[in-house]
């Protein structure tokens, strides 16, 4: 079983980014499940959601209290979410910043913790792709991009079902921009000069 | 067709195929997803030949039902904690009508303290208003429940919740199976009322009755309330042939080491501890015990699907000649100790049973495998107390734990 946390702020669509992981899990063979915890639904509030996969069906109904990756959708939760808290060893932990895994280490209270530290600017890919601070598409490909549990194609067309159309497309942009900043790939906005040579 | 969906467009999606002529509901949380989706339904005409009624109230909500239902109408209408005590005194009215409204409850706290989270205190409140109270395991049985709660209230002429927990599942998003409409179309009769209000044959419904009659009026209602058992049973064995899986039915088995649904399991032993829940406990439950039963402890575990009635002779067959039972509740008797504990004690009256009451859960406390495993642990060696709270924090202000359903803030 894998067990995802995410950590994120009313309004940055934490809730939707959990059940769309668990749509591309589904896409992925797994059996999945999405559990939202709700504060009192207010706007920049700490949310806080949880995905599992696994090989049988999901029975349990408890929160994730050790998760395998934690996606955190606001580096300003680094130290008050403790997002680091309860990471099984080898995990791994993505984090929406224009910094590096030594900052947020740094910043999240408990650094030595034994994980894999990525970092994804989610938030200026998806002002860039999807005009809003909305940074789940981003993040889900970040995670596809660093771990097999989900694909690239899988957590895009969840986006492109969920939002037909112009945002759905700029969604899976979205996911394809944060899928190859995390792999070193390049940004598959550019055209290849070679392309532009035939053109 | 296997998809994944949150379990408040399950219970929407099955709700619509079962062809209610009237919703009318008035937004709560946790409910509210399933009647945004309905009236979405209605808007779109993929609910089609159902007026969706908007009203200020559940007070309104519940009333306009009664009328709908009075009317010869299939009625449906949904709510939660103090939207369903606001439409209290229709509840009541509805069942002693004999009106067979179906109504979710998407289980919800009751205030003060205000709490928008989950347990089982707003429909606990409403247990003997007469209305069945059917309650889901998980979001599949939530579904599918609504199916089966159609067709016995209108057998029955008595009303039905549906009780899911809120957030825990009406927010969760799950791998489902949703009853087709083809499929609800050969399970569920259309309903063919036994008194419809009718100006070319006038008659009255909801008439006074006084101290010479409200007594054996009271009577032949307790009567049709016995009969309530068998028939949840009868259409949940029908549900269960027709669409190949389990939902309702009184107490539900549980197989011993899989820790599986199973109506064929094997009635508890003397020698084994049974632990009785009802809601999505059962989910949770399943996890903590497997291990246990792994290990050789004696462990089993009984559901209670029908709350209402309360099917004390299936309970009674399920435990089988176990006289140890731990009783999980997510509602509070003030002073007393879990309300289903309450029921449970009733109906093990004169068999000797030791019952431990452990009261979880309570305005949205998560419940963990490990506390549960825990507590029925310190059951076994007869450490237990008779009525614990499950992870009860003493001393000083609470500090929700870091990553758990409270937000550290």
């Amino acid at each position: 079983m894998t067990q995802i946390r995410i950590h994120g702020r009313g309004g940055q669509g934490v809730v939707t980014a959990a059940e769309m992981l668990a749509r591309a899990g589904f896409l992925a063979g797994h059996e999945v499940q999405a559990i939202p915890s709700f504060g009192s639904e207010r706007t920049g509030a700490p949310v806080v959601a949880y995905c599992r996969f696994a090989d049988v069906p999901l029975r349990t109904r408890e929160p994730v209290l050790e998760p395998d990756v934690v996606l955190v959708q606001d580096p300003t939760l680094l130290g008050p979410a403790q997002p680091f808290a309860g990471v099984r060893p080898g995990g791994l932990v993505i984090v929406n910043t224009t910094e590096d895994a030594p900052w947020v280490r740094e910043h999240a209270g408990d650094g030595e913790v034994d994980a894999t530290v990525v970092t994804v600017p989610a938030t200026r890919i998806s002002l860039d792709t999807v005009g809003l601070p909305k940074p789940s598409a981003a993040m889900l490909g970040a995670y596809a991009g660093r771990a097999d549990h989900v694909t690239l194609a899988a957590v895009q067309q969840v986006f492109r079902d969920r939002f037909p159309g112009r945002v759905g497309e700029a969604n899976a942009t979205a996911a394809a921009v944060a899928y190859a900043h995390v792999r070193g790939e390049p940004d598959p906005r550019i055209v290849p000069s070679a392309e532009v040579s035939h053109a | 067709m296997r998809e994944v969906l949150e379990g408040s467009q399950a219970v929407a999606r099955t709700v619509a195929r079962c062809r209610p002529g009237v919703v009318c509901a008035y937004p709560i949380s946790p409910q509210t997803h399933i009647v945004e989706a309905l009236s979405v339904m209605a808007r779109t005409g993929e609910l089609r030949d159902c007026e969706y009624v908007n009203v200020e109230s559940e007070f309104s909500a519940m009333s306009v039902s009664i009328g709908a239902s009075a009317a010869g109408s299939r009625a449906y209408t949904a709510t939660a904690s103090q939207g369903l005590l606001y439409m209290a005194e229709a509840v009541y009215n509805a069942a002693g009508m004999g009106l067979p409204i179906v109504m979710t409850v998407a289980n919800r706290a009751v205030g003060a303290p205000i709490n928008i989270w989950n347990d089982h205190s707003d429909a606990m409140a409403m247990r003997d208003s007469g209305w069945l109270q059917l309650y889901a395991a998980d979001n599949q049985e939530a579904a599918d429940l609504h199916v089966i709660a159609f067709a016995a209230a209108e057998e029955l002429g008595i009303p039905a919740m549906v009780c899911m927990d809120g957030f825990v599942l009406t927010h969760a998003t799950d791998v489902l199976e949703l009853a087709t409409q083809e499929q609800i179309d050969g399970f569920l009769p259309p309903y063919s009322p036994t008194q419809v209000l009718d100006i070319d044959r006038p008659t009255t419904i909801g008439t006074m009755a006084g101290p010479e009659s409200f007594t054996e009026t009271k009577y032949l209602q307790h009567l049709r309330f016995l009969d309530a058992a068998d028939v949840v049973e009868a259409w949940s064995d029908r549900f269960t042939e027709a669409f190949g899986r389990e939902a309702g039915g009184l107490a539900v088995r549980y197989d011993p080491d899989t820790l599986d649904r199973d109506r064929s399991a094997p009635p508890a032993g003397a020698e084994d501890l049974v632990v009785v829940a009802m809601g999505s406990v059962i989910g949770t439950l399943q996890e903590a015990i497997a291990p246990m039963r792994a290990e050789g402890l004696p462990v089993r575990l009984v559901g209670i699907s029908a709350y209402r009635p309360f099917p004390r002779e299936a309970l009674k067959a399920a435990l089988g000649e176990s006289r140890h039972i731990v009783v999980i509740d997510r509602a509070l008797e003030l002073g007393s100790g879990g309300v289903l504990t309450g029921c449970v004690g009733r109906a093990l009256a004169g068999t000797g049973s030791r019952i431990h009451s452990v009261v979880a859960g309570l305005g949205g406390r998560p419940i963990l495998e490990g506390s549960l495993r825990d507590v029925i642990a310190r059951a076994l060696a007869g450490e237990q107390r008779g009525l614990e709270f499950l992870d009860l924090k003493t001393g000083g202000v609470p500090v929700p734990p870091v990553g758990a359903t409270e937000v550290a803030r």
